[in-house]
């Protein structure tokens, strides 16, 4: 079993992301540093479209994740509702 | 010489105010929503009652029928506030402009077929009236309003409708002239096809019980004159001459799946609250919708000739959809 992470700049927007992160990945840890936000997963880690949309209450496009994001690691599965990160194939 | 350089991570002692801690716990940091939102307006320590209402504090709870036990519990879903809320709407405008611009620059409303035309000033350009009457109810839901969480976007969307009023006499001025947006104040003084609306508008603007406004503004009567105006005939405008009043109404459009997230989730949360809640927001529901139906026919008449009666049946069809959701309709 392998880790995958995404690591954020914290700011008001990145908060809502990494709730909607901490509440469809229950196996996620938040690690909270000075001005970035890193959430490791065992295995995988999913961004949901809709659960941001509902914790910023507007319209969400994910690739708007990107404005904000510092790194990841895993392979990228990106679709118009979920962004995933895994070492699948 | 050597230099490290670490990180030195400092825990702020509290997370956010002590008022939203308790609400949200203490080792949550609040969204700017929350702390520009909960608990701010004044509940206790009044000092005198205002002269021109005895009865009542100046903020006071028992203005309405409607109880709460948690008058926060009202949240907007959209979580705006002021600069969330400027924000989304300079883009709005933002958008709008660029529409008034294509159509103007394009001469769009030049070549404007004329029968089109003339249904779209007589029916369009008078509801800049509803739309100013919106304004006055929302700041009137906003003053006498109990918590900040419901004020708050009751005065917003009380600025949008301003917004709404300014953007139909504009499209008044590009499809006619200033002759155009006076001769539809005088429709609305005295066509008698506007005078059940107008009757509505007005009787609205002196309600007392300010949740009661908000049924008869937001759910009965918004509900469905956007749906009418901006879906309906909208979409027998465009069939007939294509979609330059689309263009100069996408404010009202936007706006209109925008409030109605807010409105149906706050229904939502009082009617859940307890049935006597429901109860009272059936009868309002009634009274007005009934009343709005009656106001909106004679103008789906005018815009929209054999096809207003399903129209309307469609517009109806559309707020029982959302008062379902809202538990008011099984």
């Amino acid at each position: 079993m392998s880790n995958v992470f995404i690591a954020f700049q914290r700011n008001e927007e990145t908060r809502c992301i990494v709730d909607a992160i901490m509440a469809d990945n229950p196996n996620a840890v938040i690690n909270l540093q000075p001005a970035m936000v890193r959430i490791d997963a065992p295995n995988t880690l999913v961004v949901r479209r809709s659960t941001v949309e509902e914790q910023m209450g507007r319209q969400f496009d994910l690739q708007e994740l990107h404005v904000n994001l510092i790194t990841l690691t895993g392979h990228i599965d990106e679709t118009e509702d979920e962004f995933t990160l895994s070492w699948k194939h | 010489m050597h230099i490290d350089l670490r990180t030195v991570n400092i825990e702020p002692l509290r997370q956010t105010f002590d008022h939203i801690a308790a609400r949200i716990g203490p080792d949550k940091q609040a969204s700017r929503y929350l702390e520009g939102t909960m608990d701010v307006q004044a509940a206790a320590n009044f000092h005198y009652r205002p002269t021109w209402d005895p009865e009542h504090e100046i903020f006071d709870a028992t203005r309405t029928a409607i109880t709460m036990k948690d008058w926060y519990a009202l949240k907007d879903p959209r979580q705006l506030y002021y600069g969330s809320y400027t924000a989304s709407r300079a883009r709005m405008q933002e958008t709008a402009e660029a529409d008034f611009d294509f159509v103007e620059t394009r001469g769009l409303a030049d070549s404007y077929d004329d029968a089109a035309r003339r249904t779209a000033l007589d029916f369009y350009i008078p509801l800049r009236h509803v739309a100013w009457g919106a304004n006055m109810n929302g700041a009137s839901m906003c003053a006498y309003g109990f918590g900040t969480a419901i004020t708050q976007p009751c005065l917003y969307q009380g600025m949008d409708q301003l917004g709404v009023a300014q953007y139909l006499t504009r499209m008044g001025l590009v499809l006619g002239d200033q002759g155009e947006v006076q001769a539809a104040k005088q429709a609305w003084m005295d066509a008698p096809q506007w005078q059940e609306l107008r009757r509505y508008v007005e009787d609205t603007l002196v309600l007392k019980d300010w949740f009661e406004m908000f049924v008869a503004q937001h759910v009965a009567l918004d509900a469905m004159l956007f749906a009418l105006a901006y879906t309906e005939v909208d979409q027998a405008l465009n069939a007939k001459a294509g979609p330059t009043v689309s263009l100069m109404t996408r404010f009202q459009t936007e706006l209109f799946e925008d409030s109605s997230k807010w409105v149906d989730a706050s229904l939502k949360i009082a009617t859940a609250e307890n049935p006597e809640n429901k109860l009272q927001l059936q009868t309002w529901i009634a009274h007005w919708r009934a009343r709005a139906v009656k106001a909106l026919q004679p103008l789906a008449q005018q815009a929209l000739g054999a096809d207003s009666e399903a129209a309307l049946t469609r517009v109806a069809a559309r707020l029982d959809t959302r008062l379902v959701k809202a538990g008011l309709l099984a």
